[in-house]
């Protein structure tokens, strides 16, 4: 587990599962969107935001969220969000971000949804 | 819940934190890039960008989110552009539309995936844009986004607009603090000048009122006057003698002592000197009664007035203090410089009569930083010139000095 930064994370293969916080707000959102930026510097081509802990998602987390998806959609990499409570989860619907990523229940189910996907591989 | 319902509170959450923010005083930068994000993650949006009118037409993207930096280079405005929006009123503009302004810029703005271009009027003045689009949703945009948008950016460009109002406003307090300097440090020169021009008709007392304002910039100090006092009563030490510019040159350069009649008309320089100075505006408090008032004596023997101890200011019982020391310690055309004791001597006997103790303390307690090598420089030391305070005594003197007057003052206390 990686502690270098405030927000929990840790790697399954070549999957990041980070941690969000119970207050997605602008500070904890960009300290999510900076190990998420440095997961995938480091070669991860999948990441799963588990959202467990998170009760609440502001106007400013849910800009922060399309930004990490924005990046993992250059990065060829997908984006799974995991255990969002069902508040969480009509504002994604509504807003239109389960569009752009999939929804599990919990880690486990994220990381076996992202088994069965095959990124093509980046050169830089 | 209402999807309806959750967009409101969604959308009120917001606005009320956008008001927070355009209202804080925090960094400004920072202040519309979470504006910009409150924004976009209202309407999850994928890419915007707030940018200011700068010189020229240019735009400068003071925030920008999901968008190449580039396209703010490649989107100016011209005058054409200025009149138009001024005209149209227009408040929200989609590149779908067919309007002169969207001609000239649509390309532009498609190509970096931007469909709402919002201008920011305060004012009648345009401050600048905020550009959108990619909604994460893939819907079009609603009468209620556009109701949305236009009520965030009018809080944005507000907030962009007050804030170059307080720079301006800053800019230019600096600037009339630069000015003030400069006034002040004129204005300085000017006395210090002035002060020259008075010594130089005294032939034996050159620098005298250089040295009762440096001696009395350095009492008021050592009471723990405010900076703005010390450098007020600088100025009363180098004007203390104005009024000797209307006495007749052979009275103040005799050598030898004057008699009655000259006396009178010597004495009559501490009033003469208030009437020179009291027309000026200075940016000081008091500085011609200061010049009025220091021949005064505690005892009431003084003049012009012969006010007593209360009714003499402060300041005036300070440069009174510089101005004796400076006569004792400088060779006059009938006498030649008094020793350091005697000086002390006299300091000692005529507290309470001619000087007041705080201050004599006061100056004492200074001397004595500087002979001790507690002080950072020997001003005092550099003024009285090399050779006079060399004595093993000296210390000795000023402590027993400052002891016996503070012991005086606490019984005085302790008495009333």
């Amino acid at each position: 587990m990686d502690t270098a930064t405030s927000v929990r994370s840790h790697c399954v293969g070549t999957t990041a599962v980070v941690y969000a916080s119970d207050y997605l707000n602008k500070l904890t959102g960009e300290k999510i969107e900076r190990e998420c930026r440095r997961q995938l510097d480091s070669g991860c081509r999948a990441l799963v935001i588990d959202f467990a802990d998170t009760q609440l998602v502001n106007s400013i987390g849910i800009s922060i969220l399309l930004g990490i998806i924005d990046i993992a959609e250059k990065n060829n990499a997908q984006v799974v969000f995991a255990d969002v409570n069902n508040q969480t989860v009509e504002l994604f619907k509504m807003l239109g971000l389960t569009r752009h990523v999939a929804l599990a229940k919990d880690e486990e189910e994220a990381l076996s949804t992202l088994s069965g996907f095959n990124p093509t591989p980046i050169t830089h | 819940m209402e999807p309806s319902t959750q967009k409101l509170i969604h959308t009120f959450g917001a606005l009320a934190d956008l008001g927070q923010e355009v209202a804080s005083a925090g960094d400004f930068n920072e202040m519309v890039r979470t504006s910009l994000h409150l924004l976009l993650g209202t309407l999850a949006l994928r890419r915007g960008a707030v940018a200011e009118c700068v010189d020229e037409g240019k735009l400068h993207g003071v925030a920008v989110w999901g968008l190449d930096d580039g396209l703010l280079t490649k989107f100016s405005i011209c005058d054409a552009d200025k009149t138009e929006l001024r005209e149209s009123q227009q408040t929200l503009l989609v590149l779908e539309d067919k309007n002169s302004f969207l001609d000239r810029h649509r390309d532009t703005l498609a190509s970096e995936g931007i469909e709402l271009a919002v201008p920011m009027i305060v004012r009648d003045e345009l401050t600048g844009f905020v550009l959108l689009g990619g909604k994460a949703s893939r819907e079009s945009f609603s009468a209620d986004d556009f109701e949305t948008i236009r009520a965030m950016v009018r809080h944005i460009g507000v907030g962009i607009h007050t804030h170059r109002l307080i720079e301006q406003v800053a800019q230019r307090a600096e600037e009339n603090r630069r000015l003030y300097e400069e006034l002040r440090a004129i204005y300085r020169d000017t006395v210090r000048a002035f002060a020259a021009a008075i010594d130089i008709k005294d032939k034996y007392t050159q620098g005298h009122s250089e040295r009762v304002g440096r001696y009395s910039e350095i009492i008021a100090r050592e009471l723990g006057w405010g900076e703005d006092e010390v450098e007020g009563i600088q100025i009363a030490g180098y004007l203390h003698d104005v009024g000797k510019l209307v006495v007749d040159r052979n009275i103040i350069n005799a050598p030898y002592h004057i008699d009655a009649k000259q006396s009178s008309e010597l004495n009559r320089h501490p009033v003469a000197g208030y009437e020179i100075l009291s027309p000026i505006n200075h940016p000081y408090a008091d500085i011609p009664l200061m010049a009025k008032y220091h021949h005064e004596r505690l005892d009431g023997r003084g003049y012009p007035d012969g006010l007593v101890d209360e009714q003499i200011p402060l300041g005036a019982k300070i440069v009174s203090l510089a101005d004796s020391f400076d006569a004792m310690t400088t060779d006059r055309p009938y006498r030649r410089r008094r020793s350091f004791e005697d000086v002390v001597r006299d300091l000692r006997q005529n507290t309470g009569k001619q000087f007041d103790g705080k201050v004599v303390i006061a100056f004492a307690r200074a001397l004595l930083k500087e002979v001790t090598g507690e002080a950072k420089e020997r001003r005092i030391i550099k003024m009285l010139g090399k050779g006079y305070l060399d004595g093993e005594q000296v210390p000795t003197l000023l402590s027993d000095l400052i002891s016996e007057l503070s012991s005086a003052q606490s019984n005085a206390a302790t008495s009333s």
